[in-house]
């Protein structure tokens, strides 16, 4: 049996290893965050570890939240350099940052995220209004001045003009920054139209504009866009919430639904009149600078014309490009270096 | 049934002479037993069905990802685009389109030029600089490399891409498509056996993916995994069986073993994420962690099929050692634990197949992530065969659908041959009392 104890020895040494290892410094470049951001930060590790020969860097899908978590974990090559954002740093995880001796962060705004309402293109034409949009989807609703749960089951009760079709809508799980930002910019904006609505204070109107219904036409399908995507190709009538890059590249089975009149496209997202949209950002730990080798080459590789301007490779992947001044004034705060200071709230 | 009589049977015994009941009775059993089997075999062929038709899917999508389309390519490598001296510094961007403008005869605009380079991969440009960084000596005057066509253009090679889709619904132009039939029609066009799909990283790209790096990271996961739970899973089931008092004790320890086989997998993922990373500061994404999560996860699937074996040891083998004098610790080393060994085995591989398999604690542990390198060791970040079937599953792009279920076929394969190594041992080395 001498080799189970040689098997024993070397289990050993692993453990060794282990404690070993926190002492140890990392060659290569390690990302969290959104899943949002995950394709384009992909990218551009790609291209960044395929151009220099240097260490690929590692890119990990967090969430949103769970990259702060950890990227506000602390200093040091046991913690991330990079997290990805589908929103702005909050007060509460810029504090967690402070308390953890992460005191110097630069907020780097990389582009518009186009988020699509789309369907199968057997379906007929849809055109809705976000006040449309939050009928259907609300939990309450107003109608004739009350507020009342949620009575409509097919498009034509909302509006006449609409197709006479039950609806049915795939969306993502409250989890998932993609529905944090469906409601901000579709829901809430959509009760605003409503008067009795409006009229409610506090805790009890923010319930009625954010909460999805949950008696059967909203359906929460997971955080796989491939799978919404599967399901609308399979019901026809069917409507599907996702990030517009799973749009754009299966332009051939699905069309988008225009919102207030808009189809999102490149165009319609970069210059605001596709109102579906939220920014996309990199948070960059500047303690890490000169540290981890390549991050700097990384960051800017990150904000060069190449590859987040105009016909770069993120957009290529779906990303909105911001308009050239802002990219510049984005590029110099990453060569400054220039920390972010505390969000309003 | 013959019509022998039953003696002693009574109720059969007593209807028997020429009685309808008893025809009727019979009659209705016999439809009994038909009834049964006819159920048991719809069950039968629904779960064959079912499994069918699993396996129909995966395979029907998976295998147009084992070839890849290629362009044959001829890159020019004049002086004035490259410079020997100085490899890095080229365009080789320029290069490629060198390349496809020499195919293709076109001297186009810019715009066009663009749409044109998005026939190939992306990554052309690094195959092409890796190629003659192994060659210099081919500056001044050009080489010849196939170089995978990219996902759209793979995609309508293999009829995925329909041509009467109308243009705007589709991510090839009627443009790009009248030059990839020129590129066709020269001969440039081919289907090899993807072997990037093993031999390649993980990309962005679909048509450079490949599972080089979740293949030698299950193999560090693994390792990791044999090096600690075989060990330590065949001296607690030692000490268990042949050494251990009976007492509430050993049988509080036992039932927890027992427990700690049907926990969900994912609590060990939370303990690995707070115990071995968070405390022990065990890299995050490192085969090692991982490898230390599925080993407390294999344990008890060890331990328990281990036991088992030792149990199946007849007494008289250790009588007859200790009754020739040998001691205990002889009796276990020499006669019951190489007389076991083949049951270990096969729980050791079945406990091994399972890790393989596992999905949901390395998720936790940040096994998930995108690295463009396979790993040099159980240091570094790396992927895994199930989480890279789950960070391709969630990828927009067209071809990792076909890829996720190569991947799951892959996946598949390996499991097979490993339940395969588990029967052969059984079959083979397992001595019947």
């Amino acid at each position: 049996m001498k080799l189970a104890l040689h098997a024993g020895v070397a289990a050993l040494a692993l453990v060794a290893a282990v404690s070993g290892a926190q002492a140890q410094t990392r060659d290569q470049i390690r990302i969290v965050g959104s899943s949002t951001v995950f394709p384009y930060t992909q990218a551009v590790a790609e291209q960044f570890a395929a151009s220099t020969g240097g260490a690929a860097p590692v890119v990990e899908s967090t969430g949103t939240g769970g990259g702060f978590q950890v990227f506000c974990g602390g200093v040091g090559a046991d913690h991330p350099d990079i997290t990805g954002a589908s929103r702005a740093m909050r007060l509460s995880e810029f504090e967690l940052c402070a308390t953890n001796g992460v005191d110097s962060v630069t907020e780097v705004l990389i582009g518009y995220d186009g988020l699509s309402i789309a369907h199968s293109q057997q379906g007929p034409e849809l055109n809705l209004t976000k006040a449309q949009i939050f009928q259907a989807l609300a939990s309450e609703v107003e109608v004739n001045g009350e507020i009342v749960a949620n009575p409509y089951k097919m498009w034509n009760e909302i509006d006449a003009s609409l197709p006479a079709t039950a609806i049915t809508v795939f969306g993502p799980p409250p989890t998932s920054g993609t529905r944090d930002a469906f409601v901000e910019l579709v829901m809430i904006e959509g009760c605003e139209a409503f008067p009795a609505i409006e009229a409610l204070e506090g805790d009890r109107k923010d319930e009625v504009c954010e909460r999805m219904r949950q008696d059967g036409p909203f359906i929460e399908a997971g955080e796989n866009d491939n799978l919404i995507v599967q399901r609308l190709n399979a019901d026809t009538n069917a409507v599907g919430i996702f990030g517009y890059s799973f749009l754009f590249e299966n332009s051939d089975t699905l069309k988008a639904v225009g919102v207030d009149g808009v189809l999102p496209s490149f165009e319609t997202i970069a210059d605001g009149s596709y109102a579906v949209s939220r920014p996309l950002y990199i948070y960059l730990k500047n303690a890490h600078k000169g540290v981890i080798p390549g991050f700097e080459d990384f960051v800017n590789e990150y904000v060069s014309e190449a590859s987040f301007g105009e016909g770069g490779y993120l957009s290529e992947r779906g990303l909105i490009p911001l308009p050239a001044d802002q990219r510049e004034t984005v590029r110099a705060n990453v060569t400054g270096g220039v920390a972010m200071t505390a969000p309003a709230k | 049934m013959t019509e022998s009589t039953i003696p002693g049977t009574g109720a059969a015994v007593a209807a028997r002479p020429s009685s309808q009941a008893a025809a009727a009775l019979r009659k209705r059993r016999y439809a009994a037993d038909t009834r049964l089997r006819v159920a048991g075999l719809t069950a039968i062929l629904a779960a064959v069905g079912m499994l069918g038709l699993l396996l129909w899917t995966i395979v029907s999508q998976g295998l147009p990802a084992f070839t890849q389309t290629h362009v044959r390519l001829d890159f020019p490598l004049s002086a004035e685009l490259v410079d020997p001296a100085d490899l890095e510094a080229t365009n080789w961007r320029a290069v490629v389109t060198g390349g496809l403008n020499a195919a293709l005869g076109e001297t186009a605009s810019p715009a066009q030029q663009r749409l044109l380079s998005q026939i190939i991969t992306n990554n052309a440009q690094f195959i092409v600089r890796d190629a003659v960084r192994a060659n210099p000596s081919l500056v001044g005057s050009s080489i010849t490399l196939s170089v995978p066509a990219a996902d759209p253009f793979d995609g309508l090679n293999k009829g995925q891409v329909l041509r009467d889709v109308p243009e705007a619904n589709r991510r090839v132009s009627d443009a790009q498509i009248a030059w990839f039939d020129q590129l066709s029609a020269q001969g440039r066009v081919t289907a090899p056996f993807n072997w990037g799909l093993f031999f390649n990283a993980d990309s962005r790209f679909p048509e450079m993916a490949g599972l080089a790096g979740a293949i030698t990271g299950s193999f560090y996961l693994l390792l990791v995994c044999f090096l600690i739970s075989f060990p330590v899973g065949i001296a607690s089931a030692i000490y268990l069986e042949e050494f251990a008092p009976k007492n509430r004790w050993t049988d509080l320890i036992e039932v927890n073993i027992n427990n700690l086989a049907a926990m969900p997998s994912i609590v060990y993922g939370l303990l690995g994420l707070a115990v071995f990373i968070q405390i022990f500061g065990a890299p995050r994404s490192a085969p090692l962690s991982g490898g230390l999560v599925l080993s407390l996860m294999v344990l008890p699937t060890i331990i328990i099929s281990t036991r088992a074996a030792l149990k199946a040891i007849p007494p008289s083998i250790r009588e007859a050692a200790l009754g020739m004098g040998a001691s205990k610790h002889q009796v276990v080393m020499q006669h019951v634990l190489p007389l076991a060994m083949p049951g270990i085995l096969t729980g050791t591989i079945i406990g091994m197949a399972q890790a393989l398999g596992e999905t949901a604690p390395l998720l936790l542990i940040g096994m998930n992530a995108f690295v463009t390198s396979p790993p040099g060791g159980i240091l570094d970040a790396s992927t895994s065969l199930p989480t890279q079937i789950f960070i391709w599953a969630d990828s927009p792009e067209r071809g990792f659908v076909s890829r996720t279920s190569a991947a799951i076929m892959v996946l598949l394969g390996f499991l097979l041959f490993m339940n395969a190594i588990a029967i052969y041992l059984r079959s083979k080395l397992e001595r019947r009392w």
